[in-house]
């Protein structure tokens, strides 16, 4: 019976921690490059967060006469105004800056309306006043931080603080590395990176779980190993779950980069990349940080404590 | 790990079988559903507004507005009260910011009375969900030099805040009925926000003009004296007076008693219709008893007179009193369009807003974009679901065809249960679905690899699978739960459709929990009985 193949061979001995004089260097360039693209480049920060007023227009005409919407439009006071075709040549988005009050910025899609006629399909119109995006602002900071203080929290009490800062660690790594992405595409940074951010988190720590899960049945399994060693060996033995997984969550997202449209095209590529540093920080961040922070052994080879009883149960089988 | 006792076959085939049987009514349009029994289930997943269109707008009430006018009433009511007592006052204020209104009383003798009649205008405020007495709506305080200072508290405002969103939500409510749209929802959000989501509107422009008039109506006499073109000019009117203007363009300038005759509140319907004589639309209305009482002694004492009908402060007619109008009906024209008509009926049908809102956030789709979106996200969702199954067939063989058909068993109960809480698809959420794909998989990734391994270490089929099972579970569970973790948070924080994300993957989640320590691992024990392999095929 076909016995399906076996991408990764059953006993690898890469020697993922002894790469890490490499790994480190990249692993820093990796955090430390979109920190400097952001204070360069900046962010193309979306309406959500700066306030302001977008319009989604589709023309008759094929493709969209953009200069002659420019001119329509640009008259009419409402300050900088961006024009640029959104996914087909006869979808254009039109984005005004945010206006002094809410007043104005309701008068403002009015305006352009008036401007541009009948003549254009109004596909979407999208109005975030100064109040809500400034809230916006602060939610989306909060998830972020909640989110890292909650797993930090429950990693720790699952395993060991170790194990807990090394996740925090390369979790910021990895959402350095993707606002880094929107910075370098200059992809609109929305709630819905947000949402995208939150959901690499959960990903990528769900990954790192399953090498902190090995790292500690092989703490318990091997006594006297050296850490290098058995990081190394928890890594490789992970590995062709990890390959497998990451492989096919990107096959289930790559198509929504293709066919999913333009909505949804910054949040598809922002996952994508995600599976890829996540898988990255598990194997390169995460485990080596394991080795600086010095695992105790002691934890594990103890009787195991009441609070993990599940898992050190389970691992006496 | 591999045998199961009966009640739990029971329990994954029921819960399995529900799961199919939820998720049905998703696979057909709602017109044919409509011929469905109503014991057979027929609930589907809601549509964000993003998939089917619709326009998304909050809205904001001026709380300094609301404050403002407030503290105006309650100067009246102090004005009053101390006249009605004979109490000689002077320097009577007002100031928002402080939330106070403050008034001196000239004799130091009446000031022990001036506190008790003035406390009495304080309400007090019907307390919490425990029915607890959470103290005034008003403090009254005397402060230095004969001064008495009465101030909105903080729970005074907070209830006048409640009944002012829940007064502005009915309002809204029959407004937006109008419109004849199905399901708008109309809710609360914070403390002084609603929310108003219509699917499937195409003419926003004309719902939030609809929403964003306060709809006060008031009839006030013309005074006959004053020279209106004149008071425009120098902005001075006489005692008593105010300066109104048209909605004409450009506008023209009336000067009105400031008295009001009869407002909005004594209508008691309004609806549109035609001029008998020069067939303009118009706007026809009818007061209750009192204010047909009222109207017609003022009109039978102003016959010949000028007055006019003021909207939210801008005068939509003038006409002159020809006769008493003593029915209590009238009519208002105004060079309407018939929309425009049939708009301001329903306007005045549906009351007056308590206070003014102001759009902070508005997101509108436009049908044929969310239907392109739901395309769009169907097709990348099944060539993902494809593509992942035919890795897995590619991977792990039999034990990859397990997985896929554990997959449609998720999706099954994905779908089940979406439907079940009424909960809302977005095009983000279709994205969360495949992500449970890919997190379905990987439990089934974890199980097999570790069934492999445990073979290569010398196992017979039967304990390999058996120890692949109980070994993988740990960390399913813990790998699950920290990702719950972070998309609890995107619930917890988010709104619209990125919590439509967190609910979808949240579900997800946890179908693929349960589909992968257990249905997986049934068909797996099955098949394991049934063939009795010599080797595990993986």
């Amino acid at each position: 019976m076909f016995r399906g193949i076996h991408f990764v061979p059953p006993d690898t001995k890469i020697d993922f921690v002894g790469l890490r004089a490499i790994s480190w260097l990249v692993s820093a360039f990796l955090t430390v490059v979109p920190l400097i693209l952001v204070a360069t480049i900046g962010l193309n920060m979306g309406i959500d967060f700066q306030g302001g007023t977008l319009i989604e227009i589709k023309t008759k005409e094929s493709p969209a006469n953009l200069a002659e919407i420019r001119g329509k439009v640009s008259g009419l006071g409402l300050g900088e105004i961006q024009i640029q075709e959104f996914g087909a040549p006869d979808a254009v988005l039109i984005r005004i800056a945010s206006q002094p009050n809410e007043q104005e910025q309701q008068q403002s899609i009015a305006k352009i309306k008036q401007a541009l006629g009948d003549e254009v399909e109004y596909r979407r119109t999208e109005i975030v006043g100064p109040t809500i995006s400034n809230e916006l602002i602060a939610s989306g900071t909060i998830a972020v931080v909640v989110a890292l203080f909650g797993i930090l929290v429950y990693v720790w009490f699952r395993f060991e603080w170790q194990f807990a800062v090394a996740a925090i660690a390369s979790l910021i790594h990895d959402v350095t590395g993707t606002i880094g992405l929107y910075s370098l595409f200059q992809l609109e940074f929305n709630v819905s990176s947000i949402a995208a951010i939150l959901t690499i988190i959960g990903y990528s720590l769900n990954d790192k779980v399953v090498i902190f899960d090995r790292i500690r049945e092989n703490l318990r399994k091997y006594k006297r190993m050296p850490l290098v060693q058995l990081l190394d060996l928890s890594i490789n033995e992970t590995l062709a779950r990890a390959v497998l997984t990451h492989v096919t969550t990107f096959l289930a997202m790559l198509p929504f980069l293709f066919f999913g449209g333009e909505a949804i095209f910054g949040f598809a590529l922002a996952m994508c990349w995600g599976i890829v540093i996540g898988a990255y920080s598990s194997i390169f961040v995460a485990s080596p940080l394991q080795l600086i922070l010095g695992v105790r052994r002691e934890a594990w080879s103890a009787a195991p404590a009441p609070a993990k009883g599940r898992g050190a149960a389970a691992a006496r089988i | 790990m591999l045998h199961f006792q009966r009640w739990k076959l029971i329990l994954v085939a029921v819960v399995v079988t529900a799961g199919f049987i939820y998720a049905l009514p998703n696979l057909f349009s709602k017109t044919s559903l409509e011929g469905v029994p109503s014991w057979l289930p027929h609930k589907q997943v809601n549509l964000g507004l993003d998939l089917q269109g619709g326009a998304h707008l909050l809205y904001q009430i001026d709380e300094k507005e609301m404050v403002e006018d407030w503290l105006k009433n309650i100067r009246g009511d102090v004005r009053d009260t101390l006249r009605k007592s004979r109490i000689g006052y002077s320097d009577l204020a007002q100031d928002v910011t402080k939330r106070t209104v403050s008034v001196n009383i000239r004799e130091t003798a009446d000031l022990d009375k001036a506190e008790t009649e003035l406390k009495k205008l304080a309400v007090p405020i019907g307390g919490d969900v425990f029915g607890g007495f959470s103290g005034n709506d008003l403090e009254v305080t005397r402060e230095a030099d004969n001064r008495i200072v009465l101030t909105v508290t903080d729970p005074g405002l907070a209830h006048r805040m409640t009944s002012a969103i829940q007064a502005s939500i009915e309002t809204i409510r029959r407004r937006v009925d109008a419109f004849g749209t199905t399901e708008p929802s109309i809710q609360r959000e914070g403390r002084s926000r609603v929310l108003v989501q219509v699917p499937g509107i195409t003419d926003v422009e004309r719902l939030k003009n609809l929403i964003g008039e306060t709809g006060k109506l008031e009839f006030k006499l013309v005074d006959p004296g004053a020279d209106a073109a004149q008071a425009s000019q120098t902005k001075q009117v006489p005692v008593g007076d105010v300066l109104v203007y048209s909605n004409d363009t450009p506008p023209i300038p009336y000067v009105l008693k400031d008295q009001v005759l009869v407002s909005g509140e004594n209508l008691v319907d309004a609806q549109p219709g035609f001029d008998s004589r020069t067939g303009e639309p118009v706007v026809t209305f009818r007061f209750d008893s009192a204010g047909a009482k009222r109207f017609g002694k003022v009109t039978q004492e102003n016959v010949g007179l000028p007055f006019a009908i003021v909207l939210d402060g801008k005068v939509i007619s003038a006409p002159v009193i020809r006769e008493p109008i003593l029915g209590g009906t009238g009519q208002i024209s105004g060079n309407f369009t018939v929309q425009q008509a049939n708009d301001l009926a329903v306007l005045l049908r549906s009351g007056a807003l308590p206070a003014k809102l102001t759009v902070i956030e508005e997101r509108t789709v436009g049908a044929s974009l969310g239907a392109d979106s739901i395309e769009s996200g169907k097709k990348a969702a099944l060539v993902g679901l494809l593509l992942v199954m035919i890795f897995m067939l590619a991977a792990y063989g039999l034990f990859g065809l397990f997985a896929c058909l554990a997959l449609f068993v998720n999706i099954a109960l994905i779908f089940a249960v979406l439907s079940l809480m009424g909960a809302t698809l977005t095009l983000p959420g279709i994205a969360g679905i495949v992500l449970t794909i890919g997190i379905a998989v990987d439990a089934n990734v974890l199980i097999n690899e570790r069934i492999r391994e445990e073979i290569r270490s010398g196992k017979s089929p039967y304990a390999a699978v058996d120890a692949g099972y109980s070994r993988a579970l740990i960390t399913i569970i813990d790998s699950n739960v920290t990702t719950l973790i972070a998309v609890l948070v995107l619930f917890w924080l988010g709104s619209g459709p990125v919590r439509g994300f967190a609910v979808t993957l949240t579900v997800g989640i946890l179908a693929s929990m349960f589909t992968a320590v257990t249905v997986t691992r049934l068909m797996v024990a099955t098949w394991l009985r049934w063939a009795r392999p010599q080797a595990i095929p993986i």
